[in-house]
């Protein structure tokens, strides 16, 4: 398929200046996907403030060099440090280029969210049916799958050239016709509680479906958005998940009729609550009981919503090993106007903003395992921290903290 | 069928993956190696090698790593996918345009990538692929 330019883009490419250069990759990069044309985008979050060595920052020094600024609102994921709390990251040189990193993304007119949930942030949430150029794997399925905006999975290096330019190439998830689902999960009532569902499903469609878009009906109506946060983050590790459609529960989703091109899923497959507690036993290394060296909430980014859900449990004695809560600069805020700041701390909890606990090293020592709650945390964390790892509900992640030793319940 | 996803020129031997790699925690961004312990071929290195890949996978950090990789001399001469890969082909034109490494990257039908997978050389050159 050849690409076809609007004059306007023509016009654009033809000045010779840093959004040119940047509009050139984008016209490289969807002739690569068998885009036939390009589209305007309202917003980009970009993917590329964790460094992965010099490339990541000459990139961007690249563009500055060219005198290059973001053309329409950009968001920035997590870097490779707490800019806020710098003694958490250990190790110089990650402190320094990381930090490098962030700052240079800054001078290109990006916003200093430092965060993987920007759509938890009122002004960067996409609207439905807007396209946008976003990156990063758990906020691609977020604003595709509960937000209903149009996304393909941008890595690194394209989502800033869309940024730059203003532009994506109109392929993939952009299109209706490649938005509907091919298959359909049946989730059978079970006495699990709504998170531990929404990982289990995610976990499952990823791992089995890959990029395969799924349909999702039985989840009850009570489920809360970030537990399909924590749905569509699971199975964009799993498997390169970029939408999900939850019957009742995301928008481009109102009925099973609605999300299948002919009406018929290809195939159908139930999950009875063995065949969920089977995913999520696949989440630990470790047996009740276990040694843990940290608990570590907050991947994706701790919400208010979750915030607020985790607040009541914080009774009794306080954490006995190191407690982290990963979560975004501006929660910060609304913490302390809550004053849930101080109850967090006096229970011996951590906040982390701007970076993540599984992407750089802030946990000092991972001589028993890590627990956690997030179905993303436990399935990177074995590889990217080489450690032992225990997932379980927000319930068992307190009652481990206050013990030392895996807790369930 | 050939289609050039980055254009170039490159010779070299190649190295067909037995099992998808993603670059990202896969392969060493310093020397090139494949360093995912559970890969069959653990150890081996891409420098200078045609990249065959039945099919990628991963994460798409792995743009970055292949980019870094070319930047460190340390990268494959060319890539032959037998799927098309956004991600890889995206670090091969950031090493391009950053540091003037070329690395050609493209997608070749299941019959073709069969016969240039027994090879003992390949020669690219833009949408020319030969081997001896």
């Amino acid at each position: 398929m050849t690409l076809a330019l609007t004059p306007e883009q023509n016009t654009l490419i033809q000045t010779k200046n840093a959004r040119s250069a940047a509009l050139e990759f984008v016209a490289s990069y969807a002739q690569a996907v068998g885009a036939s044309s390009l589209i305007p985008i309202e917003s980009a979050h970009i993917d590329g403030c964790l460094y992965h060595g010099e490339v990541s920052l000459d990139f961007v020094k690249h563009f500055i060099a060219l005198g290059a600024k973001v053309a329409i609102p950009t968001t920035l994921n997590v870097g490779s440090v707490d800019l806020i709390h710098p003694g958490l990251v250990r190790g110089k040189s990650l402190n320094i280029n990381g930090r490098q990193l962030m700052e240079a993304h800054l001078a290109l007119g990006c916003k200093p969210t430092f965060t993987c949930a920007p759509y938890q942030l009122t002004d960067s949430r996409p609207a439905f049916g807007s396209h946008v150029a976003w990156g990063e794997s758990n906020a691609i399925c977020f604003a595709n799958s509960v937000c209903g905006a149009r996304t393909e999975r941008y890595g690194d290096f394209i989502d800033l050239a869309c940024a730059i330019a203003g532009f994506a190439p109109y392929y993939g998830l952009h299109k209706t016709e490649n938005r509907k689902a091919k298959w359909l999960v049946n989730v059978a009532p079970s006495t699990l509680e709504n998170d531990l569902v929404a990982v289990a499903v995610g976990h499952f469609i990823g791992r089995t479906g890959q990029s395969k878009i799924a349909a999702i009906e039985g989840l009850r109506l009570s489920t809360l958005e970030h537990e399909l946060k924590g749905l569509g983050a699971a199975a964009a590790s799993t498997g390169a998940v970029g939408l999900f459609h939850a019957i009742g529960l995301t928008p481009e989703a109102p009925t099973l009729g609605a999300v299948f091109l002919d009406a018929r899923p290809q195939s159908t497959i139930t999950l009875d609550q063995v065949a969920l507690q089977a995913e999520l036993s696949q989440l630990s290394t470790v047996k009740a009981g276990a040694i843990l060296s940290a608990v570590s909430l907050g991947t994706p980014h701790f919400s208010i919503p979750e915030f607020a859900a985790l607040m009541p449990r914080l009774k009794g004695q306080r954490a006995k090993i190191p407690f982290t809560i990963n979560t975004n600069r501006n929660a910060l805020e609304s913490l302390s106007e809550r004053g849930w700041d101080k109850i967090l701390n006096n229970f011996g909890i951590t906040l982390v903003v701007d970076t993540c606990v599984y992407v750089t090293t802030i946990l000092d020592d991972l001589s028993g395992a890590v627990m956690t709650n997030s179905g993303k945390m436990a399935y990177y964390a074995p590889a990217n921290l080489g450690c032992e790892i225990a997932f379980g509900s927000l319930a068992e992640c307190v009652a481990s903290a206050q013990m030392g030793f895996v807790v369930r319940l | 069928m050939i289609s050039v996803l980055v254009d170039g020129n490159a010779t070299g031997e190649p190295l067909v993956l037995a099992a998808p790699i993603s670059f990202w925690g896969g392969v060493s961004p310093e020397t090139g190696a494949i360093i995912e312990k559970r890969h069959p071929q653990f150890g081996a290195a891409l420098k200078g090698k045609i990249l065959m890949l039945p099919a990628a996978k991963g994460s798409s950090s792995g743009s970055s790593v292949l980019a870094e990789i070319l930047r460190n001399g340390a990268g494959p001469a060319a890539i032959i996918l037998g799927a098309s890969d956004a991600i890889l082909a995206t670090g091969a034109m950031v090493a391009q345009a950053l540091y003037g490494v070329m690395c050609p990257v493209v997608i070749v039908d299941q019959d073709l990538f069969q016969i240039l997978a027994k090879a003992k050389n390949i020669r690219i050159s833009g949408n020319d692929i030969k081997t001896n």
